[in-house]
């Protein structure tokens, strides 16, 4: 089973990456663009065969490791 | 005084560390990350580098190492451990200093000699230094230093900022911010101060050869407290 997480930068923690994306989208006439914020993406295969004990699993694996809760969210999909 | 540095798989300031604790009388060791035990030490160091290619966050995968487990006993007992650039990135990754060192503001890899001011009160890092303004070395990517605001007063009411951001002057404003730390914070101590993590590299100005001689008094203030 492939348990998919997306961690992001929490509101309010300055993402200097996804401001300099909005920046270079501006500068290529998307003048919409009001923000960007960046994050990762995780695809984790996992042996368990029931969704629930898997996803409880990767929000353990989230807290641990895949995301830095100070300035960091994550969203198991 | 017996000192150990930890060696992680990109680690690259480790043997600069080495050589900055033999020249001030530190009997250092070299600690491979896969052992699981410290040699007996007064101060454990986790040197500088890309630990892991920096790979998911900086610091983050050496911070599950074997080793680690030794150095967070070993400094809950009270032991002296002090983080450099990379180490201070995986002291946060341990959770043993508070906070977290976001990309820089400018996205830019900084590397130059920078002027701080250290906390000298109630620790053993900084306390006896006559000089008020240090020139050290910074160069990182990923030195950004970011907590809450609630962290920032516990940390600030109980004096664990350890060394901020000035210019030659010793002024703390904006413009001596080199990468978008708040509060030009540049290094944390712990809660008890036996804990310190920062971005500049006194282990790189250590002699009147080099670019600045001021990591010198770092290392002596530190051995004078030692012995």
């Amino acid at each position: 089973m492939k348990i998919k997480v997306i961690v992001t930068p929490k509101n309010g923690v300055l993402d200097p990456q996804g401001k300099a994306i909005q920046q270079t989208l501006n500068s290529m006439n998307f003048i919409d663009v009001s923000e960007v914020r960046q994050g990762k993406y995780f695809e984790i295969e996992t042996d368990l065969k029931d969704e629930k004990d898997a996803k409880k699993n990767v929000e353990d694996m989230c807290k641990k490791l895949l995301a830095n809760l100070v300035i960091e969210d994550y969203k198991i999909l | 005084m017996k000192s150990s540095v930890i060696i992680f798989p990109g680690s690259n300031c480790d043997r600069d560390m080495d050589v900055a604790l033999k020249k001030f009388g530190f009997k250092n060791k070299m600690v491979w990350h896969n052992d699981n035990v410290i040699p007996k030490s007064d101060l454990v160091v986790l040197p500088g580098g890309f630990s892991y290619g920096d790979y998911l966050r900086c610091g983050s995968i050496a911070a599950k190492s074997n080793i680690i487990n030794s150095v967070i006993e070993f400094a809950n007992k009270g032991g002296l451990v002090i983080g450099i650039c990379n180490g201070f990135q995986i002291l946060i990754e341990t959770g043993l200093v508070t906070g977290a060192l976001l990309r820089n503001k400018y996205l830019k890899f900084i590397c130059k000699n920078i002027f701080v001011k250290a906390n000298k009160t109630h620790n053993k890092y900084f306390n006896k230094i006559k000089k008020d303004i240090l020139e050290l070395h910074i160069a990182h990517n990923d030195g950004n230093y970011f907590c809450s605001q609630d962290d920032l007063k516990s940390m600030q009411d109980n004096d664990q900022i350890a060394v901020r951001y000035c210019d030659s002057n010793g002024e703390i404003s904006e413009n001596s911010n080199p990468n978008g730390s708040i509060q030009n914070i540049a290094g944390v101590f712990n809660e008890k101060k036996n804990i310190l993590g920062m971005m500049p590299h006194p282990e790189r100005v250590i002699d009147n050869c080099l670019s600045s001689n001021d990591g010198s008094y770092f290392f002596e203030n530190l051995l004078s407290n030692m012995k």
